[in-house]
């Protein structure tokens, strides 16, 4: 049964590493659902969070192939209850949606959702939560005509006290080597 | 791994030099120890080749005639020297005809460095004459590439890219050099590549694995060793070979393992997969512990996966952690360089002897000897069969030479039948399965280790994908010997047509050309057997001329290739007929 995994990859900020690693989903025909990239608490080591439906099985082995990329220190895989995420969600609503009556105020406060901008047109709305929570605002909103809607990707950091510069710092943790290893890893984070 | 240099890199630092990017590159490949690079140049790779010029004392270009012949020359060198083989090319065109090159390097671990030339740098994306994204292109059958931009990168790129190559499971890289780059000058210095934070090529050893296997070994009652091309990448024949010898455990081979073990070894009980022995395949479900060093289970080894080795401990000994359970589920994975794994492991195991085990393939050896081998190896009537060539062949060739197959049924036969007493003695295409790989590959061979005899297997189909090489032996003058088995169809197509398509056999026949008037155009030697009587007079006029012979032997037309593991099918149900 397919269940929800979480990847996390650790590499180097060069140019094509995203295509590396995401040729390794292409080629077994995995989608990934979202992904985002930025720079992780070291510099100039990036922090990829991709979010994909499969099994555990082939996880370990997706796993193992991101690991061989050259430019990758490290990747993991959780599934959802082993990681901490959210995302954020920002909506374009036209001006008038606030100018009668105070439902949108409503809302907003019971989402916890927050005006970022109000211009002459229009305002942005920013929501950060699960997906279904910031597509159960998008559905609270739709009626009052939402311009625009964006998602980012899914962004998590793992249940394990383990920081991942002590990974780095520590040749013996360098990859992993076993299959045993990644379980360990899996069941402690 | 180490991979052993003929030239020792030069020292490390030395005092810059005010150079062009090309003559850089160049100073960098001497210093990585390179004395041999075949290619072909064109429009955006001209500064290097310029460059090259001023130094053809120490370094020998071999220009090939198409970039994808460049690349399996290549791969011929490093499998047959054990260095790192070396491609130029142009962009565009030039470039892409590298990939069928680059992929079967990928897929069977060889370590090739592929340079390109690329656009000036501003034009990268506008469409550019010869312009197309090479790095793209490559990257899912690259270990590693990189496109260098300004000149000041190119000795780093050049450093990581022998480094990665060569270190761990060796594999093809590419470095994509921009006009610019290739053109600017800059201070130039050498340091050569000695790690890299995010590369661990080598696993380290762990103790605990090794007694874990070396418990399940001594307790095995039919324990077997499967090895792959990883003894040879890792230098580890003779340890493999204590390892046996110590144990008297019986040990096959994978296609790409050939030659890592004498062929008359008593312990070496033949060729596994599709097309390997009857023994092998027959009883690998029978056996209780499996020793895999080197070799990574490919589909034609296992056959159906879900009816191999059920009943059986797996221990899988390799280098690159993605292999194991990849395939099959490794009861004691051991993560390592082979030569050092298997040193380690035979300190730990018992001496022992399995007579009653090796019985068991004798009995195989016998059936299959019965059912194939007596009448493919000597046949008394009828048409010629590949396997009396490859007999023959075989009996009367030097016994180092290097034999070099394309792909087909030809290569099933050549290596099930070849005598191999030396290491890095069968090169061939394994995991792409590349047809038009024995030509360019056997003319790199030769390069890769020129006090050794080189032939090559093609069949006639292969030998026409890349034809176009007869050009580099006529101009390269060197001695090679084409052994040309022609059977006038794509014979392991049509096989599979008789067997599984009810003989429908479409677009397998060949209306061939006249072989010997092509090779008399590249002022090759040759001669055309029809005949049995005039084979083995044949074969040795064309192993004892001096100076490249195409030896074209027609054989039957519609023989199969047997055992065979059908396709979808458990190694347990190998035919034999």
């Amino acid at each position: 049964m397919n269940e929800e995994y979480t990847i996390s990859v650790f590499s180097e900020n060069h140019v094509g590493v995203l295509h590396r690693i995401t040729t390794i989903f292409t080629r077994r025909g995995i989608n990934i659902e979202s992904i985002t990239v930025s720079e992780s608490e070291i510099h100039g080591i990036h922090r990829f969070n991709i979010v994909v439906s499969s099994t555990e099985v082939l996880m370990e082995k997706v796993v193992k192939q991101i690991e061989k990329q050259i430019e990758v220190l490290r990747a993991f895989f959780y599934p959802l209850d082993k990681i901490i995420y959210q995302e954020i969600a920002l909506y374009k609503l036209p001006v008038e949606a606030v100018q009668n009556g105070t439902s949108i105020e409503h809302i907003i406060r019971n989402n916890h959702a927050r005006i970022l901008t109000v211009e002459k047109d229009f305002l942005v709305v920013e929501k950060t939560g699960h997906k279904q929570e910031t597509q159960a605002l998008f559905d609270e909103l739709k009626p009052y005509g939402v311009l625009e809607f964006v998602r980012s990707g899914r962004v998590a950091l793992s249940k394990s006290p383990q920081r991942f510069k002590d990974y780095l710092d520590a040749p013996e943790l360098g990859k992993r080597n076993t299959d045993e290893e990644v379980r360990e890893l899996a069941e402690n984070n | 791994m180490e991979i052993v240099a003929e030239k020792k890199p030069k020292n490390d630092e030395r005092k810059a030099v005010r150079v062009s990017g090309a003559e850089a590159l160049i100073l960098s490949l001497e210093h990585e120890g390179v004395t041999t690079i075949f290619g072909y140049p064109g429009g955006a790779i001209m500064p290097v080749y310029d460059a090259l010029f001023d130094h053809q004392e120490n370094i020998h270009h071999i220009l090939m005639r198409h970039e994808q012949g460049a690349v399996h020359a290549a791969q011929g060198f490093a499998r047959a020297s054990g260095r790192v083989g070396v491609v130029f090319a142009t962009s565009g065109p030039g470039a892409t005809n590298l990939i069928t090159g680059i992929a079967d390097a990928m897929i069977d671990s060889t370590p090739v460095v592929c340079i390109t030339g690329n656009v000036f740098s501003p034009l990268l994306g506008t469409d550019a004459f010869q312009e197309t994204d090479v790095v793209g292109i490559s990257m899912p059958v690259t270990k590693w590439n990189h496109q260098v931009t300004s000149a000041e990168e190119i000795p780093d790129a050049i450093a990581k890219a022998f480094y990665i190559a060569k270190s761990g499971r060796p594999g093809p890289v590419l470095v994509d050099i921009t006009k610019d780059a290739q053109v600017n000058e800059f201070d130039f210095s050498y340091k050569t590549c000695e790690g890299i934070r995010s590369y661990h090529p080598v696993p380290a050893l762990d103790n605990d694995k090794l007694k874990e296997a070396a418990d399940l070994i001594n307790k095995a009652k039919r324990p077997f060793v499967l090895f792959g091309q990883g003894i040879i990448l890792s230098h580890a024949e003779n340890e493999l070979k204590a390892f046996i010898e110590k144990t008297g455990i019986p040990a096959a081979w994978t296609l790409l393992g050939l030659s890592a073990l004498p062929t008359n070894h008593p312990l070496n009980v033949g060729m596994l997969g599709m097309h390997g022995n009857y023994g092998p395949n027959f009883l690998s479900n029978e056996s209780d512990v499996v020793i895999a060093v080197g070799m990574r289970f490919d589909d034609r080894v296992t056959g159906k996966v879900s009816e191999y080795l059920n009943n059986s401990k797996v221990i899988h000994m390799d280098i690159d952690p993605s292999e194991i359970n990849k395939i099959i589920h490794a009861d004691v994975p051991v993560l390592g360089d082979a030569k050092e794994s298997l040193s380690a492991l035979t300190a730990l195991v018992n001496e022992n002897s399995h007579e009653e085990w090796i019985q068991r393939f004798r009995d195989c050896d016998k059936k299959e000897h019965e059912k194939v081998i007596k009448n493919e190896l000597f046949p008394t009537a009828g048409v010629l069969t590949m396997g009396e060539v490859i007999r023959i062949m075989s009996e009367n060739a030097k016994s180092d030479a290097i034999i070099v197959t394309d792909v087909g049924q030809h290569q099933m036969v050549t290596s099930r039948y070849s005598k191999f007493v030396k290491s890095k003695s069968s090169i061939t295409s394994g995991g792409l399965g590349t047809m038009g790989f024995c030509l360019p590959a056997a003319i790199g061979a030769r390069f890769g280790a020129p006090e050794r005899q080189v032939i090559g297997v093609i069949g006639d189909g292969g030998f026409q994908m890349t034809i176009q090489e007869l050009g580099t032996i006529f101009q390269t003058d060197i001695e090679l010997k084409i052994l040309i088995l022609n059977n006038h169809y794509l014979g392991m197509v049509r096989q599979w047509q008789q067997l599984f398509f009810d003989k429908r056999y479409s677009a397998t026949e060949m209306v061939n050309p006249d072989f010997q008037t092509i090779a008399r155009g590249y002022g090759i030697e040759s001669k055309k057997i029809e005949k049995r009587e005039d084979l083995e007079s044949g074969i040795k006029e064309f192993l004892n001329f001096k100076g490249s012979y195409l030896l074209e032997v027609v054989v039957g037309k519609e023989n199969n290739v047997f055992p065979m593991v059908p396709a979808g099918c458990s190694v347990a149900e190998i035919r034999l007929e």
